[in-house]
């Protein structure tokens, strides 16, 4: 087994010794994949192309595995957030209680898709197949925070108020 | 077990004791900021009250929610700013205006796997301890040779509470009979189905007994490395295990030379990365080992051949919560709790159209309609009650004429559901089956890994053919093709996610045919959901 050097870093910026640190804390092992590409993802907001490479190489694993992987999961996005996320939650008791009217309402009035980002960035609208705060359901996050028992009125108005201004 | 002396002689210098929950439900109605207002209130009273934050207390409905020790009175809907009248009201007349009643919902309940949730601090391992814990870790590690720690789980009938129901101290004893000089013990933390949250919250109410659980099955199977796989979606679950493995660490419950033996042992948190798959066994294994999460045939089973190809046991984070009180109390006491080939009780997560949502534990064989109307209230504003779904997409809906029946695995099997990991998702006459079933088709189609060609292809097919019923336009041809769809897709597929996608239209259509029929024949949807026209769902322009 021949001993590969370490790739540089792909650049100065400090965010890519967290994910370094990530790496070593793991000893380089193939099986940091997953956890590497969630430091990643959290200290970049998404995983992009070089970042994939550059994990990959330093993680030894195919090219074609790094990106099956980050292509697998939900979890991951290959596109930057928008400066606010919606996460509309789609799961079972949230959709009996009428999530899907949320989505519907939501798509209308940002005129973007489940998964996208409005055309300023200012909002990504996304679904999440059940956080697990069901017994508020509907539910759904603004930004990182939960708001449970979402009435229509209500969300709508918060997705005005980050598409109106700033 | 000096700490837990010392704990409860701490617990002993106050008069009242305020529990403020802080788990998700509660969390998202600001229950930290309540917490604080009363923790500034009870200072600023010079009463002899603590107050702290504790895990769940099940009734996310009423939250968030506040419990006084010793007078166990319950508070819901507490604000910040009824702090001060709820501390003045220690040691007097109850808050009438904000007490819960609902005596029902706590009376049918049996708490062991809850049984310290919304008592102690989650994050604070000597409070755990306080309240017997570890101390079924010390006892097996000084007292008990692994075999008869099988031995014991075998006798107590305990079974898998990730929803299979295969008999726990079965797969233990395979574990250890395996030849591997190198063994891991692996927690399902990946609760993937929608509409279930009890995993979430024991993590987030009392980490330390799945930890204390998987020390003792490593013990027993000869494993010396542990895993817990939790799910991306719950960050504060995450968290609380962190520093609970590190408090476990520091105490010297994990780690080596474990309570002065020469047991040693380690847990490390994987997180999952949202794939519904990573639920089923080896599917979980591959995204441990980093790949993507797609299951592999069995056998080999992981209790042969798992993780990095050594044997491996893996059990659901409800089964591991129920090993301390198992061997801390004997497998006779637990045998004797439940019914028949279905000992113990099972936590529940009551949601849907029900009065009283959040989280029950009862012994099992109880029947579906204590469940839904004695503890669940019933269905609120008037409702009718039309169906229950368990199991998530892999389980059904019981419609009422089964109401009567005792929730045990083999039960709700043979009405055409399953027990799956606990959600209970109640359901009234504003909900269309075939709609129902068509989300859950839906969710298992996003969901299929794709290495199998009956699920990849077989979903979307089935999905297609649903919403052709939910939009009025499907004959009856449509509706035979679907019924032989599932067939096939139920025979064929590589793992469980495939095996069991048909479940929720085999259901739907053995107890709500008229529905489908209604959709086909008259163009009709009862519940008024389906348009029977166009309708925008889920991101897909429905094309009729």
């Amino acid at each position: 087994m021949p001993v590969y050097p370490m790739p540089p870093l792909p650049s100065d910026d400090k965010r890519w010794k967290i994910v370094n640190g990530t790496m070593r804390r793991h000893g380089y092992e193939r099986n940091a994949l997953i956890e590497t590409l969630h430091t990643v993802q959290s200290s970049f907001g998404c995983l992009d192309d070089n970042a994939i490479r550059f994990v990959a190489r330093a993680l030894h694993v195919p090219l074609s595995q790094a990106f099956g992987v980050a292509t697998f999961y939900n979890h991951f996005s290959m596109k930057p957030p928008g400066k606010h996320t919606c996460t509309i939650c789609i799961g079972t008791a949230c959709y009996i209680k009428g999530a899907d009217r949320l989505l519907a309402a939501a798509e209308k009035l940002l005129q973007i898709k489940p998964g996208k980002t409005t055309q300023d960035g200012n909002v990504s609208l996304m679904t999440a197949r059940c956080v697990g705060a069901c017994g508020r359901a509907p539910v759904m996050l603004v930004d990182e925070e939960l708001v449970g028992l979402v009435e229509p009125v209500r969300m709508l108005e918060q997705l005005e108020s980050w598409t109106s201004h700033d | 077990m000096q700490i837990a002396e010392t704990v409860n002689a701490e617990h002993g210098k106050f008069d009242h004791e305020v529990n403020v929950c802080v788990a998700l439900g509660c969390l998202s109605q600001h229950s930290d900021q309540l917490k604080d207002a009363l923790t500034k209130e009870a200072a600023a009273s010079g009463k002899r009250c603590r107050v702290r934050q504790t895990g769940c207390m099940g009734l996310c409905a009423a939250g968030p929610l506040v419990l006084v020790e010793p007078s166990e009175t319950l508070y819901g809907g507490v604000r910040a700013e009824d702090a001060k009248e709820l501390i003045d009201s220690l040691g007097e007349q109850p808050v009438e205006r904000l007490a819960v009643h609902r005596e029902n919902y706590f009376e049918r309940q049996q708490h062991i796997v809850l049984e310290n949730s919304g008592y102690i601090d989650p994050e604070k391992i000597d409070e755990y301890i306080g309240r017997d814990g570890y101390r079924a870790l010390v006892k097996v590690l000084t007292e008990m040779t692994p075999a008869v720690v099988i031995e014991q789980i075998s006798a107590s009938g305990l079974r898998g509470r990730g929803g299979g129901g295969y008999p726990t101290g079965l797969k233990w004893s395979t574990v250890a009979k395996s030849t591997g000089a190198q063994k891991y013990v692996i927690c399902n933390a990946d609760e993937g189905d929608p509409g279930a949250f009890m995993d979430r919250s024991v993590l987030e109410s009392d980490p330390q007994r799945v930890i204390e659980g998987m020390a003792i099955a490593a013990y027993a199977v000869g494993a010396t490395k542990g895993y817990i796989y939790v799910r991306a979606e719950y960050p504060l679950a995450v968290s609380r295990l962190t520093v609970s493995l590190r408090e476990a660490r520091r105490r010297g419950f994990l780690g080596t030379n474990i309570c002065g033996t020469a047991f040693a042992f380690d847990i490390e948190i994987r997180l999952g990365a949202g794939a519904f798959v990573c639920g089923e066994e080896t599917a979980l294994i591959a995204s441990i080992e980093g790949l993507r999460g797609q299951p592999r045939p069995r056998p080999p089973y992981p209790a042969m051949s798992g993780l990095f190809g050594s044997p491996t046991l893996i059990n659901n984070v409800e089964t591991f919560a129920n090993v301390p009180p198992i061997l801390r109390n004997g497998a006779d006491w637990y045998s004797s709790i439940g019914a028949d080939k279905s000992k113990g009780t099972k936590v529940f997560a009551l949601t849907g159209r029900i009065a009283n949502t959040g989280l029950i534990e009862v012994p099992m064989g109880m029947t579906l309609r204590e469940i839904v109307f004695d503890i669940g209230g019933g269905v609120p504003n008037g409702g009718k009650f039309k169906a229950v779904q368990t199991g998530g997409p892999s389980g059904g809906c019981i419609p009422e004429e089964h109401l009567d029946l005792p929730v045990t695995y083999d039960a709700l099997i043979g009405v055409g559901s399953m027990m799956g990991s606990g959600g209970m998702i109640v359901m009234d006459d504003t909900s269309c089956m075939v709609n129902v079933a068509r989300f859950f088709v839906e969710f298992c189609m996003t969901e299929s890994c794709g290495k199998c060609i009956p699920c990849r292809a077989g979903t979307v097919q089935m999905f297609q053919l649903l919403t052709k019923i939910c939009d009025g336009v499907a004959t009856h041809a449509d509706l035979d093709l679907l019924v032989d769809l599932c067939d096939v897709i139920k025979n064929t597929s590589l793992c469980g996610l495939g095996m069991t996608a048909p479940n929720p239209v085999l259901s739907t259509l053995r107890y709500f045919k008229h529905e489908y029929l209604e959709h086909i024949e008259q163009k009709h949807c009862r519940a008024g959901v389906c348009a029977c026209g166009s309708r925008v769902m889920a991101g897909e322009e429905v094309t009729a």
